[in-house]
């Protein structure tokens, strides 16, 4: 009898183009290799002063996201941010790689147009060189980040070698109140486990809870993978994975589509399939969380108060509390709600397609953004855009005195204008709230979108679900 | 990466300890968006004057050394900071050899990955090395024989990792070494279409 496969085993497995053995790197064969401009200058480079091409272009696909400007994305003012994009450009014309440019129909961050336009899909193995290409892995595809080193490698095998790495099952089980998002589902794992728990390991996501959830869910959560320290994260692929990508612009289209669906179906651990670790956890009582440090397991839920060191269960623990406390000029026992903002962000990877968007506009509708609060939202790319303003998103965010911007990444990281100013506050649907993330001295609260909304129209923080009427509607409304 | 196997040349004598990353490229230049073009900057706050005009007292501006591709150093040669761009700088410079009592760890690592062969050499066959070079004696260093040999006839083995040795004659770098799977690669690949996973893996 042949032992049970987790789904890691399954994919991993397949793309094994060299195995020495248990223990030992495998040379890993690489379906979607996705590149942006700021890790691959050099590792073209590279492959120019080796005499190098590009194995298979067909498997590369370039776009633009962290240095462009969400004002007018046309204009970069910043000289070395200009020089990447325009490397980038001419890089992929010397090599022949798709780029999914600024002028392109296509454009946004490099995580949410590999799903919406079905570049990612079940069973792949897909590497960017960047830490968030964990977002894939909603789709039940091995998907992680790599370094300028490995992009280089990438470009001129397709190839890359690769210890395993363990597989840890999260089970999420209970039932989501409402109100609750993913978001918040994966800012409490994080919580409860710490921001290390993932390190060494593929986080299997599955579970009642996550089979309920929607692609953009999902994405959500396992983006996110990445800060508890895994390697990436995977959700066994299912009818709602399907539904999500029949007719996008990449996938096999009418016949083969149902060919590739009875192949994605096999596509889930075999019972019995065994984990290095296991934790299961129960969303039932959770509530909307707000993050109050400088990493993401600093959070609590939006009814709470900031913690007091004192508490802490160690020394270490201790002082890293106290030093998130200083710079986030924060005081022990502050209540969340009683936490004002000056800047609100809507966007990013982690919550920027279209179903965040609506959970914040229908937040926003009828309501105004508070005085002195900058609220921007910046859509993850150019389609999810385009499709807000044919729901006439736009025009409940603009009538609420939010900024709509154009896709990029915007305030996440601040390689581009949009930066929050030294010890002012901002309530982020971002995935990291380290130290100067979204600018020197910038203090970042992570939320959901809906919660962000929220903080921009009330000034401070508040409990969302007591504005709950709205969010059904677009829950239902929406889809 | 380009293959060593022999190399003669112009030796440059640079006479000082503890040479430091942050000297052999300053972090100013870490912006860039290339991994060559790095030469220009090379020792930069000791070749030019604050002014931008190049210090005649430093080694590599004079006239002897143009050219040179051997640098002979003191010990601990590449300490600090772990930038590749230090590695980068000296190769876009045209060195293609360094010859020192020590080398840092990591400066020492990343030499190899961009096939800068790093010779390890007592002091005192250094210090004879230094003064064959200022009288302009040609210097030849052999990896295949692990062998460095001035044109007036001195010579003195050395010692190198043979990984590192048949990596350097090969001009093997990491995607050099996987390319030596080429036919596995090439297999996998044709037999995509009967691979249940990648039939739709194509775009
Ligand atoms: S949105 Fe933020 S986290 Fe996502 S790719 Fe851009 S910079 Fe990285």
């Amino acid at each position: 009898m042949v032992a049970p496969k987790t789904l890691l085993d399954k994919i991993w497995e397949a793309h094994e183009v060299v195995s020495q053995g248990a223990g030992k790197p495998s040379l890993l064969y690489i379906d979607l290799h996705l590149v942006h401009e700021v890790t691959s200058p050099q590792a073209f480079d590279g492959l120019r002063a080796a005499g190098r091409r590009v194995r298979r272009p067909d498997l590369t696909f370039a776009t633009m996201d962290h240095n462009i400007p969400t004002d007018v994305p046309s204009v970069i003012r910043d000289p070395i941010a200009r020089k990447q994009v325009e490397v980038l450009a001419k890089n992929c014309a010397e090599f022949g790689v798709h780029l999914a440019g600024i002028e392109s129909p296509d454009q946004g961050i490099v995580h949410v147009i590999g799903p919406e336009l079905g570049l990612t899909q079940p069973g792949k193995t897909i590497v960017c060189g960047d830490s968030h290409t964990s977002t894939h892995g909603a789709f039940g595809a091995l998907a992680f980040g790599i370094g300028t080193s490995e992009v280089e490698h990438v470009l001129a095998t397709q190839c890359l070698w690769q210890q395993k790495p363990k597989v840890l099952k999260l089970e999420l089980v209970g039932r989501r109140p409402a109100g609750v998002t993913a978001k918040d589902v994966i800012l409490g794992v994080i919580a409860r486990h710490g921001v290390g728990f993932g390190t060494g390991h593929v986080i299997e996501v599955s579970g009642e809870v996550v089979s309920a959830m929607s692609m953009e869910e999902r994405m959500t959560v396992c983006n996110m993978a990445i800060e508890a320290g895994a390697r990436a994260g995977l959700v066994a692929p299912d009818e709602t994975t399907f539904a999500y990508l029949r007719g996008r612009p990449f996938v096999p289209q009418g016949e083969a589509f149902d060919r590739a669906v009875a192949v994605w179906r096999t596509l889930r651990a075999d019972e019995g399939a065994v984990y290095d670790k296991t934790i299961t956890f129960d969303v039932s009582g959770l509530e909307p969380q707000v993050t109050w440090g400088t990493n993401p397991g600093m959070c609590v839920g939006v009814k709470g108060a900031v913690p007091d060191p004192a508490q802490a269960a160690s020394e270490t623990e201790r002082r890293a509390m106290e030093r998130a406390l200083e710079y986030m000029g924060l005081a022990p026992g502050t209540r969340i709600e009683e936490i004002p903002v000056q800047h609100v962000f809507i966007g990013s990877c982690t919550n920027a397609r279209i179903e965040d968007l609506r959970q914040a506009a229908a937040v926003a509708k009828g309501r105004k953004v508070a005085p002195g609060v900058r609220a921007l939202v910046v859509p993850g790319s150019k389609r999810v855009k385009q499709q807000a303003e044919a729901e006439g998103l736009d025009r409940v965010f603009k009538e609420a005195g939010f900024e709509w911007r154009e896709p990029g990444c915007s305030m996440c990281l601040g390689m581009n204008p949009d930066i929050v100013p030294a010890g002012e506050r901002c309530a982020s649907t971002s995935n990291r709230n380290f130290e100067g993330r979204q600018g020197r001295g910038a203090r970042t609260h992570l939320v959901s979108p809906a919660m962000a909304a929220a903080a921009a129209i009330a000034g401070h923080f508040v409990d969302v679900r007591e504005w709950l009427g709205e969010l059904e509607a677009a829950a239902t409304g929406g889809r | 990466m380009e293959p060593f196997v022999t190399l003669t040349g112009v030796a440059a004598p640079l006479d000082r300890v503890n040479v430091d990353t942050d000297q052999i490229i300053p972090k100013q230049f870490l912006k860039r968006v290339e991994r060559t073009g790095f030469g220009q900057f090379l020792f930069y706050d000791w070749r030019f004057l604050p002014d931008g005009k190049e210090n005649p007292e430093f080694v590599l501006n004079d006239p002897r050394y143009r050219g040179a591709s051997i640098l002979v150093a003191g010990p601990n040669f590449g300490c600090g900071s772990s930038r590749e761009h230090a590695a980068w700088s000296l190769l876009d410079y045209g060195f293609r050899v360094i010859i020192a009592p020590s080398f840092a760890d990591i400066f020492y690592n990343n030499c190899f990955k961009n096939g800068i062969l790093l010779v390890t050499l007592p002091d005192d066959a250094v210090r004879s090395l230094m003064d064959a070079a200022a009288r302009g004696v040609a210097v030849t260093v052999d990896l295949e024989r692990q062998v460095v040999e001035t044109a007036e006839g001195a010579s003195w083995g050395f010692e190198i990792d043979p990984f590192r040795r048949r990596c350097l004659l090969e001009g093997l770098d990491d995607i050099g070494l996987t390319l030596q799977h080429e036919d596995a690669i090439a297999a996998y690949e044709a037999k995509r279409k009967d691979n249940p996973l990648a039939v739709f893996a194509a775009r």
